[in-house]
């Protein structure tokens, strides 16, 4: 794929990550913002709670996935940019970062389906 | 301003100054070392004036770049006291003559020998960006029956690109460049903009191969040393920012480029008494 299709992809999973994380900060550290109790909001239930609603499954299924994405590219440009590589290995490590980030992102999917089905 | 400069002759003219010149001989030496040479100033001496003195009259040997010695040829891009600069355009008495002067070859090139940086890698990323005009009109490439029209405006859009002399500054400034010797480099990717913003071109397709690769484009972060760095005045980091948007722009199927079509000479206008006649035509006969 074009670095430029990587890099959009990169711009729109921040924009994402910016929504997404706005919502999480809004339910974990903004008290009462959303009718949750700030000091009980990291007891099991609540959590337990959250992931079987259906609004928080949507949120943590777009979340991972983006935050996968823009953490492995960042992470990725970093190791590019910083270490001498050849073009050779330069490619092996794309394909090394995309098979791990598969696994993390079926693993997380597993997680939060889980969650929500209970 | 001619009392400054008879006070800044009085100043430096005579004075004893001390260079400290990057010497390395790949057939004999490990590493670089650097060797100190004194020389008295003369009145306008550039730091390449410098080099030739001492070259002319303590050290034959000592290798460097030059041609022009007028800031147009790009040959005599050198680092002095650190920083890339065109040495037949920096007066000595521009730097700090109390403490040696220091002067090593281009930063981020490899070293031929003494202050000569190897360049072929800077020159071919130039070439990959195919620094012509494509378009899709072949046959009126090959055999132009015109010109093609170009308004002023349209020229404005490239034209600081265009003075370009490839002389390597702002790749010896680039951060990105220092860490990622794969990095194709802010002139490469500023004359690739240079031929996109040309509006007798169609060539982005073409140039996206070399550009837009894992050591394209997008692995400039914008710190802008490149343009600081650069003695014509081109800013190769808007360059790169611009070339971004276009690339971007054909990726969403945004980027609709009509490419210039020929000058239609005026009809029926007559020549003014007096007005001499143009040179024969070059082209299209
Ligand atoms: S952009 Fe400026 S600094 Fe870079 S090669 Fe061209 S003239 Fe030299």
């Amino acid at each position: 794929m074009r670095e430029s299709t990587l890099w959009l992809f990169h711009l729109l999973a921040g924009a994402v990550l910016l929504t997404v994380l706005g919502v999480h900060y809004g339910v974990m550290h903004l008290s009462n913002l959303f009718g949750i109790d700030h000091a009980t909001v990291l007891s099991f239930s609540s959590v337990s709670g959250r992931s079987g609603r259906f609004f928080y499954l949507v949120v943590y299924l777009v979340l991972l996935p983006a935050a996968l994405y823009h953490g492995l590219y960042g992470l990725r440009s970093l190791i590019f940019e910083l270490s001498f590589i050849g073009l050779v290995l330069r490619r092996w490590i794309s394909r090394i970062l995309i098979l791990s980030g598969s696994g993390f992102l079926i693993y997380g999917a597993y997680a939060i389906i889980a969650g929500f089905l209970g | 301003m001619a009392a400054d400069i008879k006070q800044l002759e009085k100043k430096y003219v005579g004075k004893e100054v001390e260079f400290r010149l990057l010497r390395f001989a790949p057939d004999k030496d490990r590493a670089p070392y650097f060797q100190s040479f004194r020389i008295k100033l003369s009145q306008g001496m550039t730091v390449l004036d410098a080099l030739m003195r001492i070259k002319e009259t303590q050290d034959p040997t000592l290798s460097y770049r030059k041609s022009c010695r007028m800031g147009i040829c790009g040959s005599c891009a050198m680092q002095v006291n650190g920083f890339p600069k065109l040495t037949c355009q920096t007066q000595v008495t521009e730097l700090n003559t109390d403490k040696p002067i220091e002067v090593r070859p281009l930063a981020n090139f490899p070293i031929l020998r003494d202050l000569v940086p190897d360049l072929r890698n800077f020159l071919k990323a130039h070439e990959s960006i195919k620094p012509y005009v494509i378009r899709e009109d072949a046959e009126e490439l090959d055999h132009p029956t015109g010109e093609f029209y170009q308004s002023p405006k349209e020229l404005e859009k490239y034209l600081q690109f265009a003075y370009c002399i490839k002389c390597g500054a702002c790749l010896a400034a680039c951060p990105t460049n220092a860490t990622d010797h794969e990095f194709l480099g802010p002139q490469a990717l500023a004359a690739a903009y240079r031929y996109v913003a040309d509006s007798r071109d169609q060539g982005l397709e073409q140039r996206l191969e070399a550009v837009d690769g894992p050591n394209g484009i997008f692995r400039c972060h914008y710190a802008g040393a490149c343009s600081e760095a650069c003695p014509k005045g081109v800013d190769p980091s808007l360059g790169i920012q611009l070339l971004k948007r276009e690339i971007l722009k054909y990726r969403v199927g945004a980027a609709h480029k009509k490419p210039a079509p020929l000058a239609v000479t005026p009809k029926g206008l007559k020549r003014r008494e007096g007005i001499p006649l143009p040179p024969e035509k070059t082209v299209g006969q």
